[in-house]
């Protein structure tokens, strides 16, 4: 009997070390790491002296980092709203025209869900080419005549962050439609088919039955886009460089830290106490508002 | 069976880990009572051209062997700091200038060379500028290579259209005007990248914020950055955005040099390390370089000039006679001239032989008239830099946001928060 539990003991362990290994060394050792280093005062890549929370302090009170951190956050609540208004609300229109079928739904689905498999440095690179001053985009406004309308898209500060996110929802739509489809998909039919015979329009159904019934995926949607506006940096690094230029005005908190712990060879030496003090920073606000987002979301969950 | 598997995964991750581990790039094989010296690089593109010396250098000295490792440049700094402080680092290495070898410096991995090397006083203040720790004030490189911000032109256009190199601030608004007038882009520069503006600000700057005397008095605090002639530098940068591309804000670095070298544009501020490319991407290419002249046609223009690269010793090397001899080779002339003729890079050995390339001893002429790389040279050794606040002040002011005197505001003020001259 023993051998036989510990034989299933042992099975156990071998499965699960591999994982419980990576996880450990690639996610839990870093972040333990970052929050050690942010302890430390650093003369360049050397910790120096155990200061205790003054980095963080430093981070929210010291010039510039404080100016900095905040208009990084600004930025990163920038991305929050638009893609939480613009990308899922459209993903949750197009999710649901796929989901009734609408003539050539099946080429539809294919082609939305195509640039999510894009690699999002190729996008961010030949975006960043269409964007340009003399780019497709440019030459496009001037062809139907809207010359007064070309801008340096990534060069100007009022366009240059939204230009961005645009990009990211071209290339991201396409998931949350698919997720919602197959979330509408999932209603049951007698559901519907007993609304139609009540006489229920379109609208309310969607409101009163639809809508309700896939407040899941929703939330999962939601959590991911609060991630996703968190972690934001590949789209800048490629499409205005780690410096969230111009004049800081695409730096995200991800931007803002490699800049700080890592250095910018063009710019600055690096600030390793402080980089891992905006590392623990990013975490905590994943790990709280996506907290918050599941549990808020499954408040509102009906079940059948 | 299961134990056996467990066996040969476990194996199979400690090969794995070990064989993971890192890899000098020469062979190190050298008779027992040689002495061997280890130099590192970051240059893995030029390890032909180092073995070629090396071989000179032991065929001079057949008692030492010298092994060069070659590192990627931007994981150079970490690699040798951790090796250093680790107490296993190289013997002579390639170090970097300014606030890159004060990290060094400061925490005593570097060994002070005046003592060893006593021709370094013949290098020229700039060179050692880029050598010195501002902390001590010792010597800690051997001064390897600089490099000088200045104006790019298109030979063939000022033929073209009659022009000559300008005397004058005014003449060369003149030029400006005459290559627009023949289609061209007067100044090809862009500001989507903050760096290209600083690189403007050390080309055209100097004439206005005045060159030497600005930058001394400024370093030592006796004037800020607030001081009326330096806004003027950022109002006379400020104005030349009639002449660059349309939509500037949105010309990006690699924008701005395809402009120059397929002859669209006629001029570009840039560094003289653009020579090499320019030449690679369009050798039927005609360019060369002026000093940008100020309002006054009498007084000298000058050029902004930087240190690039420096050869350093481990101050915990056990061979520092050996070391040290390597070390006078590559500050050797002949070294020197190597480095010219084969890395197309502007030596900074004194006396060295520029001849064989003419681009280069057309910089080593106007070296004559020269002044720091103002934020990199005096104030990139703590956060905020002033590379960066003026890189994003810069941008702020061409974009139209900024006045120049806010621009300035914002950087003195970055730069007072920690800078002790400035807060007396």
């Amino acid at each position: 009997m023993n051998v036989k539990r510990l034989r299933k003991a042992s099975w156990i362990i071998f499965f699960v070390t591999p994982g419980l290994l990576i996880v450990g060394i690639f996610i839990l050792l870093p972040l333990f790491m970052s929050l050690y280093n942010s302890l430390f005062s650093w003369n360049q890549l050397i910790p120096v002296q155990f200061i205790g929370l003054e980095n963080f302090k430093r981070l929210f009170t010291g010039y510039p980092y404080n100016i900095r951190f905040f208009n990084a956050l600004r930025n990163n609540l920038i991305w929050f709203l638009t893609t939480m208004v613009v990308q899922n609300s459209l993903g949750l229109l197009f999710g649901y025209l796929l989901s009734r079928n609408i003539p050539g739904y099946q080429a539809f689905k294919r082609i939305f869900f195509i640039p999510v498999l894009f690699s999002i440095i190729a996008v961010g690179f030949l975006w960043g080419l269409y964007l340009k001053p003399t780019g497709l985009v440019n030459n496009f406004l001037a062809v139907i005549g809207l010359d007064s309308w070309r801008h340096a898209w990534l060069g100007e500060e009022r366009f240059a962050t939204l230009s961005i996110i645009l990009v990211n929802i071209w290339r991201w739509v396409g998931f949350p439609s698919l997720v919602f489809l197959a979330a509408i998909d999932n209603v049951p039919r007698e559901c519907i088919e007993a609304a139609h015979l009540d006489g229920v329009g379109e609208w309310r159904m969607f409101w009163r039955i639809i809508f309700p019934l896939i407040i899941p995926s929703i939330t999962i949607i939601v959590v991911l886009t609060v991630i996703g506006s968190l972690n934001v940096f590949e789209q800048i690094y490629t499409m205005t460089g780690l410096d969230g230029g111009p004049n800081y005005s695409t730096d995200t908190i991800g931007t803002l830290f490699y800049r700080t712990a890592f250095g910018s060879v063009d710019a600055g030496s690096p600030e390793i106490g402080i980089g891992s003090a905006i590392g623990v920073v990013i975490y905590l606000l994943t790990f709280l508002i996506s907290l918050i987002s599941i549990l808020s979301g499954r408040e509102k969950e009906v079940q059948l | 069976m299961k134990r056996y598997l467990m066996l040969v995964i476990v194996c199979l991750a400690a090969v794995s880990a070990l064989s993971a581990t890192g890899t000098t790039e020469a062979p190190s094989t050298s008779a027992p009572a040689k002495v061997e010296l280890n130099f590192w690089t970051w240059r893995p593109e030029d390890v032909a051209f180092y073995n070629k010396q090396i071989g000179l250098f032991e065929a001079a000295n057949p008692d030492i062997h010298v092994v060069q490792t070659a590192l990627k440049n931007t994981e150079y700094n970490t690699i040798l700091a951790a090796a250093l402080a680790g107490g296993s680092g190289p013997d002579v290495f390639q170090g970097r200038a300014y606030g890159g070898l004060a990290t060094f410096a400061d925490s005593h991995y570097l060994e002070p060379l005046e003592q060893w090397l006593p021709e370094l006083k013949n290098y020229s203040a700039a060179a050692l500028l880029g050598a010195t720790s501002p902390t001590d004030g010792k010597i800690y490189g051997s001064p390897a290579v600089s490099q000088t911000v200045f104006m790019f032109y298109n030979k063939a256009i000022y033929k073209k259209l009659g022009l000559s190199i300008p005397k004058s601030w005014n003449e060369m608004l003149a030029n400006f005007e005459a290559t627009k007038k023949a289609g061209y882009i007067p100044l090809a520069n862009g500001a989507m990248e903050g760096w290209t503006l600083e690189t403007m600000l050390g080309g055209m700057g100097p004439a206005f914020y005045g060159a030497n005397t600005f930058y001394n008095a400024v370093v030592k605090g006796e004037k800020t950055f607030q001081d009326p002639a330096f806004i003027k530098a950022i109002e006379k940068m400020q104005s030349l955005g009639v002449y660059m591309p349309d939509m500037y804000m949105g010309v990006s670095y690699e924008d701005m040099r395809a402009y120059f070298f397929n002859e669209v544009a006629a001029h570009m501020i840039g560094g003289s390390y653009e020579a090499a490319y320019f030449k690679a991407q369009n050798p039927s290419l005609d360019f060369d370089v002026f000093a940008i002249p100020g309002e006054d046609p009498t007084k000298p223009a000058y050029v902004s000039v930087y240190a690039d690269m420096n050869f350093a010793m481990n101050a915990a090397t056990k061979n520092k006679d050996a070391s040290v001899k390597f070390l006078r080779f590559l500050s050797s002339k002949e070294f020197g001239n190597a480095m010219i003729s084969e890395l197309k890079m502007i030596s900074s050995v004194p006396g060295v032989n520029a001849s064989s390339d003419p681009f280069i001893a057309r910089v080593l002429e106007l070296q004559k008239n020269s002044t720091p790389f103002i934020f990199l040279v005096g104030f990139r050794y703590q956060q905020p830099t002033g590379s960066s606040l003026w890189q994003a002040a810069a941008q702020g002011v061409m974009a139209g946001k900024l006045t120049p005197a806010e621009a300035a505001k914002q950087v003195q003020d970055g730069i007072a928060s920690y800078y002790k001259p400035f807060q007396k």
